[in-house]
């Protein structure tokens, strides 16, 4: 079976089970059989994807079905690029399932859950394998819609219908862009297939237009500023195996769009395209991060830390932009691969630190920070792995992040050799916002840590937590397993990449493997090198000397004393750090600026007996200064334009009639 | 040559009456003198789609030109009377716009015809062209009728001599086959049965068939 047939059955496959869950729905054992068969078939997709990526992909590799639009019928390919994004998607989905079996069986609706789950994967498998303008935009809506039911399915609970709103809203303005995207790439000959619009010129008219059409149509999708207002709202509402598939997996197939048409169908890129996705990705990832700190919902602060972590692999894609425009092809796959692996990555650790969300709002209900603490005793080896993913999603070594961070800086780092000036200004700059957004981002892990699993349990609710069921567990330590392994072997990784980056951009970064002591070497030996394992077993070995020095040699006399309360008289659980007091130093310094913040104290007057409070005012400045107004103009305009349902005929011929005449009009004056 | 401005100069002759007579149409106050003129409106049409049929040699738009007589010079206007007797309306007079003012309105609407259509087929041959133009000017004089007409059978009367001028731009051009022809004098038909079905509804439910007695049933404001 040639690779892209094994991957369209296991699609048919998800098909059929979505219509399997629907006649199943109210079953008592329908949880496990469907996620069961969903992770099945994941996980056969799964390996076909991998041995195409690492195998390379035979040339008999398309599949045209007769659906579709009838000149066209529907292509499907699959292509390095393609099996990376397959991987991604098809590693969450299992690990989603696998989850699922534990978590589904706390869901108080899996009919509403079950049919859409599989079907969701399908339509992501389905975008990353269309290979014409008219599937692949089907399938995106189809993975919107799938995605959007699934946010839907707890949908009396307060906030949701809102977010299934303006998903929905941000979605349709996303197809529309991409619509009109492959529209202009189609040209007026309207071949929609991919290998047509490739083999055709494009005029830097339409090249630029596609570009700003693409980072509106991907960019909402995958979350850039400002177009991420759906991200927060709607990631958090879905179940949480769901929210890991949105945020881990649904924002990379947006990414794998981008990707497709900028570097793959549009051909040489323009210099100064790059400088406009380098300064949306810096801004996005710094902005992102400060909105994921002054969060206390988890889910939300995850959510937020996505549209981070997608600035931050937009930014890479800037520069390997800026590079492959210059013809620097070294250093354009160097910056390539660090956006892949980071999207390889973010997929790991967002997944599993969503699962961790998941548990905890499992095992206590609660998603808001402030309500939670102390879980770490109550639920040891779910907040190991947690621990894990925010060391990994903080970029801290031996764990994957660093490594795909270290690679972006070094791509930054060759910055000099590109020849405008324009670029050789922005590229050090947006590191400059890389690196505060990398610092805000482990302090932001810091806090949702800390808060959560650290210090006293501040409800009843988290007094009373139980670790979650092994499904859960087993998903969550695979996926921190990966996260070690990416991190201490990432040589491996980046020579499974190499083909892609000699696909697309027709450079490659030196091999790994022929590196001694699974050192990995950007560029070249004498520049900079990193060596994931080196650090973990220095790390780990000075650990446990510090350790064995302290018990060794430290006094183990036993000294009593009156225990120092922290400057607290009364020390109650409530007085601990909360989500908001650890972030107020980050908002003062940033909050200002970026999010209008003001304190107010609110004293009482003597004699009242209130107790005093302290209020913090946050504004979305994005929200309020760009929706909000295009949600009055719309509001207004609909309330001018509804007198129009009440005319009489008379006025509805006359307005006809009006209309006319001017087109005439306007054509007798312009012709 | 000398046969060619013959045959311009008589097609010419018959589009520029077709426009005439459109004319005609808004100044009508009387239910029974609008059936008149529309009545000629169609023998003149008929005459127009003749002589192109002869200068075209074109024998199926003789065809075309019987049903015109037929159906519309004849047919609907002898059941439009009828239904007016009726109803009891035909002593009406109705007019939602002062006459002056609708006059130089459709005055307005030829000239732009005139304008846009001599403009736009500039290239095109010139018998089609004034056809063309022409057209235009009874198609916009239609829907001028059916504007200012607050009664729905003059309403119907402006509808059907805005369908005289798609025919008349129709039969204008070369080539345009008979079967377009036919199944637009079939749908004119349709139409006409189908609003005539309804005039009598209107008129049982509300004693009139002033359509703004529909707009007080639903209880909105002129």
């Amino acid at each position: 079976m040639s690779p892209v047939v094994l991957q369209m059955s296991c699609v048919a496959g998800l098909l059929g089970i979505a219509g399997l869950a629907i006649v199943l729905s109210r079953a008592k054992s329908s949880t496990a059989i469907i996620y069961g068969l969903t992770m099945a078939v994941s996980l056969v997709a799964l390996f076909g994807s991998v041995r195409s990526l690492l195998g390379g992909v035979p040339n008999g590799s398309e599949l045209i079905l007769p659906i579709g639009l009838p000149w066209l019928g529907a292509h499907f390919r699959l292509d390095a690029l393609a099996s990376f994004f397959l991987v991604v998607v098809n590693l969450g989905g299992a690990s989603a399932s696998l989850y699922g079996l534990g978590y589904g069986h706390h869901d108080p609706a899996p009919h509403r859950v079950l049919p859409f789950f599989p079907a969701f994967l399908a339509g992501m498998n389905l975008v990353v394998l269309s290979d014409d303008a008219f599937s692949y935009l089907l399938c995106w809506e189809f993975m919107s819609l799938a995605s959007w039911a699934l946010v839907m399915a707890h949908h009396r609970e307060r906030g949701n219908a809102k977010a299934g709103y303006v998903y929905l809203v941000m979605a349709s303005f996303g197809t529309l862009a991409l619509l009109l995207a492959f529209g202009l790439l189609a040209g007026p000959a309207g071949d929609y297939g991919f290998a047509a619009i490739r083999a055709a010129g494009h005029t830097p008219y339409a090249a630029t237009s596609v570009l700003i059409l693409m980072l509106l149509g991907a960019g909402s999708k995958a979350g850039l500023l400002p177009l991420h207002v759906w991200l927060p709202l709607a990631h958090p509402a879905a179940p949480s195996h769901v929210s890991a598939l949105m945020s881990g997996v649904m924002t990379k197939v947006a990414i794998y769009g981008f990707i497709r048409v900028i570097f793959d169908l549009l051909g040489q890129p323009i210099w100064w395209a790059s400088v406009v996705v380098l300064i949306l990705g810096g801004i996005t990832a710094v902005m992102g991060i400060l909105y994921a700190m002054m969060e206390k919902d988890l889910k939300r602060l995850l959510a937020y830390s996505t549209i981070e972590n997608v600035g931050v692999i937009f930014a890479s894609l800037g520069l390997a932009l800026a590079f492959q425009a210059n013809g620097l092809k070294l250093a354009a796959a160097l910056a390539f691969t660090a956006a892949l692996f980071h999207v390889l990555n973010h997929s790991f650790f967002k997944s599993l630190l969503f699962f961790g969300a998941g548990a905890v709002l499992m095992s206590t209900g609660e998603r808001d920070m402030d309500r939670l603490g102390g879980l770490i005793h109550r639920m040891p080896l779910t907040s190991f792995v947690v621990l894990v993913g925010c060391v990994a999603i903080s970029a801290l070594p031996p764990f994957n992040g660093f490594v795909s961070e270290w690679l972006m800086f070094q791509a930054v780092l060759q910055s000099p050799e590109l020849p405008q000036w324009a670029l050789k200004i922005t590229v050090p700059a947006v590191g400059a916002l890389l690196a505060l957004a990398a610092a805000l981002a482990a302090a932001c892990f810091v806090k949702a840590f800390g808060v959560t699993f650290l210090g006293r349990p501040r409800s009843t609710a988290a007094e009373t937590a139980r670790e979650v069921d092994r499904y859960a567990l087993t998903a969550m330590f695979v996926l921190a397993g990966l996260c070690l392994l990416a991190g201490i072997l990432p040589g491996l990784v980046i020579d499974a990449l190499s083909p892609i980056t000699t696909e697309i951009l027709g450079g490659r970064m030196p091999i790994q493997a022929n590196v001694p002591w699974l050192s990995i070497v950007p560029i070249a030996e004498s520049r900079s090198s990193y060596n994931g394992l080196l650090v973990m077993l220095f790390i780990a070995i000075s650990a446990s000397l510090a350790v064995f020095v302290i018990h060794r040699f430290a006094s183990h006399a036993l000294r009593r004393g009156p225990a120092w309360g922290c400057g607290f008289s009364d020390p109650t659980p409530a007085a601990q750090y909360s989500a908001g007091s650890f972030a107020q130093p980050i908002r003062r310094v940033f909050g200002t600026l970026v999010f209008h913040a003001r304190d107010h104290v609110e004293m009482p007057a003597p004699g009242d007996i209130r107790p005093a409070r302290l209020r913090i005012e946050l504004h979305d400045l994005v929200w309020e200064g760009m929706y909000q107004p295009i949600a009055g103009a719309v509001g207004f305009s609909a309330d001018r334009l509804n007198r129009l349902q009440f005319l009489t005929i008379r006025r509805y011929l006359s307005l006809v009639f009006a209309t006319l005449v001017t087109l005439l009009l306007v054509l007798a004056i312009w012709s | 040559m000398q046969m060619h401005s013959l045959a311009f100069d008589v097609s010419h002759t018959l589009a520029g009456g077709l426009v005439l007579i459109s004319f005609m149409m808004l100044y009508q106050d009387r239910l029974y003198s609008l059936l008149n003129v529309f009545a000629l409106h169609a023998v003149v049409l008929a005459l127009s789609v003749a002589w192109q049929a002869f200068v075209q040699h074109a024998p199926h738009l003789y065809i075309t030109a019987a049903i015109a007589l037929v159906f519309k010079a004849i047919v609907i206007p002898v059941a439009l009377h009828r239904i007016v007797k009726q109803l009891g309306i035909h002593r009406d007079i109705e007019s939602a716009v002062g006459i002056g003012p609708t006059m130089l309105a459709g005055m307005a609407l030829v000239a732009l015809s005139m304008v846009l259509m001599l403009r736009v087929t500039a290239e095109a041959d010139p018998l089609a062209r004034e056809d063309l133009a022409f057209a235009l000017s009874v198609v916009l004089l239609g829907l001028l009728v059916m504007v200012t007409r607050r009664n729905a059978v003059s309403q119907v009367v402006g509808f059907m001599s805005l369908e005289n001028g798609l025919v008349l731009a129709a039969t204008g051009a070369k080539g345009m086959p008979l079967v377009v022809e036919i199944s637009v004098a079939f749908s004119i038909l349709i139409a006409f049965i189908v609003i005539g079905i309804f005039l009598f509804r209107i008129r049982e439910r509300f004693d009139s068939v002033d359509v703004s007695a529909l707009d007080d049933y639903r209880g909105e404001r002129r």
